[in-house]
């Protein structure tokens, strides 16, 4: 369990001073992939680097397990930091190193000895897949290699939590959705807790389960990766949704749908933390006599289900109709029938 | 041979050879260690640093600046009582090694800056993340991932310094420069001059040979 409380951070020069954090309070669960984002100059990155004091705080406490980290005092602050891991943007990782030594570095830091950090090691380069790598400089790895090499060596010293800073932002797509599903298998294999700070809502919606929206320094909104998606209620929020789910369907589009529905009822279905595996559709076509017809839609999956909205039209007897719609209220997906006019 | 060099005394010129060489090694030894030493003051003390600190990054800079500062002929010149109150004498090749290594260190310390400088501060974030000590920084960060640099900048430096043995030579330090002007200037047997030059310039080549072929094993980029 992670706690931030009331944390600021203030940035002083000459002749100005920047809020970076205003009394930010969030509560992180323990084992939770936890999202935080916002776009460039929001104070994400600061946020971050403030939970293991890389930025001292202005003010606030961060607290994790019971540990009240700000108020540690160097020596200690060292060996608490030996627990908590952190991945970056640019890798970060000592190019003078081969992969192994990479990844022994924080063993050596921690005083470990060397037979075991060789079995660490070992141990750590089968978890993220870099078998047959151990000897490469990173000059000669990918970029995914690198933040493979850049997560084995934040595991090394079994962390309670792990912060991702950007962590894929330097990775092309299919590498990003690699080293997602890789922190997905970390957080799932190990019960890590993991926190990551990204501007790409995708990556949020990929595997956080709760997210937090940062708009200067604030949190403006947070809460379930699925409440933030179906509620946006923050401008800068839904402009994040619209990154993944397009423009919402506007007024113009639902008119368009009804004067093309002489024949039968406009559906809009939405999608809230709904599992695949219950195909709604194909039983309310089963099961009632309607001929159901896809106009528009887009449903993503998120951690907690799937989201997003369907339109359909249904065609036949309109007491058929409702008794369809009855059906489909008792599962978790909404529904509302777009009238005329 | 004899008749391209007809002054030249053999044995002379390979005992000059040695002792430039003896010079140039132990002033390199105690430049390439105080030359780290600034190096390291300068990098960590400077805004921004391990070890930020106005005052001990002014005094460093403004010694550095000063004797890099100070030709190195006047150099020794200044330092002539130093010498002859360390050694009781300011002849010879251990005469010499003062004045090389502080005529070269300031110059080596700050090469050492320009290639901590050039340390990804990602990488330095990222161990003091880990929970790094400073020492480990230094010895496991700073030092290791510019040891390139530090290697190509000692070359650059062992180079000038065969430089400044020449001159320390005019003055009667030993070796080749020693030789060059006495036995040869003074007393106009210009091809002894050349035949010190030429065992410089041989001199120089070695050490770059050398310089590049560690520089570039090391280099892992």
């Amino acid at each position: 369990m992670i706690k931030i409380e009331q944390l600021s951070k203030v940035f002083k020069t000459a002749n100005q001073t920047v809020q970076a954090v205003d009394q930010m309070n969030l509560s992180i669960n323990k084992g939770e992939i936890f999202g935080v984002i916002g776009y460039s100059g929001a104070g994400k990155s600061t946020f971050i680097r403030l939970i293991n004091r890389l930025e001292e705080p202005s003010t606030g406490k961060v607290i994790i397990e019971d540990q009240e980290i700000t108020r540690l005092n160097k020596k200690d602050l060292r060996l608490s930091r030996q627990e908590i891991g952190m991945i970056f943007q640019h890798f970060n990782l000592l190019w003078s190193r081969t992969v192994r030594e990479n990844i022994a570095f924080p063993l050596e830091i921690a005083g470990v000895s060397k037979a075991e950090r060789n079995a660490r090691v070992s141990e750590l380069i089968d978890l993220v897949g870099l078998t047959g790598k151990e000897n490469a400089y990173p000059a000669q790895l990918s970029g995914g290699q690198k933040q493979r090499v850049g997560i084995a060596r934040a595991l090394a010293n079994n962390p309670k939590v792990l912060l991702c800073d950007e962590a894929t932002s330097a990775l092309d797509p299919e590498t990003t959705d690699s080293i997602l599903a890789l922190l997905v298998d970390i957080n799932e294999k190990l019960g890590l807790t993991i926190i990551l700070i990204t501007h790409e809502m995708h990556v949020i919606q990929k595997i956080c389960r709760n997210v937090a929206v940062m708009e200067d320094g604030r949190i403006v909104e947070q809460g379930s990766v699925l409440n933030v998606f179906s509620h946006p209620k923050q401008p800068v929020t839904k402009k994040f949704v619209e990154q993944v789910m397009g423009k919402p369907e506007d007024e113009e589009t639902e008119e368009l749908f009804i004067q093309h529905s002489n024949s039968g009822q406009v559906l809009k279905l939405q999608f809230i933390g709904e599992t695949t595996h219950q195909a709604i559709i194909s039983q309310v076509a089963k099961k009632f006599d309607v001929e159901l017809n896809i106009l528009q839609g887009s449903v993503k999956q998120t951690q907690a289900g799937a989201y997003g909205s369907l339109y359909l039209l249904a065609i036949g007897e309109p007491e058929t109709i409702n008794q369809a719609l009855a059906f489909i209220r008792e599962t978790s997906v909404e529904v509302e029938v777009i009238q005329h006019g | 041979m004899a008749n391209l060099f007809p002054n030249v005394d053999w044995f002379d010129l390979i005992e000059a050879t040695g002792e430039t060489f003896y010079m140039t090694i132990i002033a390199l030894a105690g430049t390439l260690l105080i030359g780290i030493l600034l190096g390291l003051l300068l990098y960590l003390s400077a805004p921004g640093g391990l070890w930020e600190n106005k005052y001990i990054n002014f005094i460093t800079a403004s010694l550095v600046n000063i004797f890099r500062a100070i030709p190195f002929v006047v150099l020794i010149l200044l330092l002539i009582p130093f010498t002859n109150f360390l050694f009781g004498t300011f002849r010879g090749q251990d005469a010499a090694l003062p004045a090389l290594i502080i005529g070269s260190a300031p110059f080596y310390g700050r090469l050492v800056e320009i290639a901590l400088r050039e340390i990804d501060k990602g990488v330095i974030e990222a161990a003091k993340a880990m929970g790094a000590k400073t020492s480990t920084i230094i010895f496991k960060v700073l030092l290791k991932e510019s040891l390139p640099a530090l290697v190509s900048g000692l070359t650059v430096t062992a180079i000038a310094l065969i430089g400044y043995t020449a001159v320390a030579g005019v003055i009667g330090a030993g070796g080749l420069g020693d030789y060059a002007y006495f036995y040869g200037f003074a007393r106009r047997d210009f091809d002894i001059v050349f035949a010190c030059t030429v065992l410089i310039v041989l001199l120089v080549f070695l050490f770059q040979f050398i310089g590049d072929i560690i520089a570039n094993k090391l280099d892992k980029r």
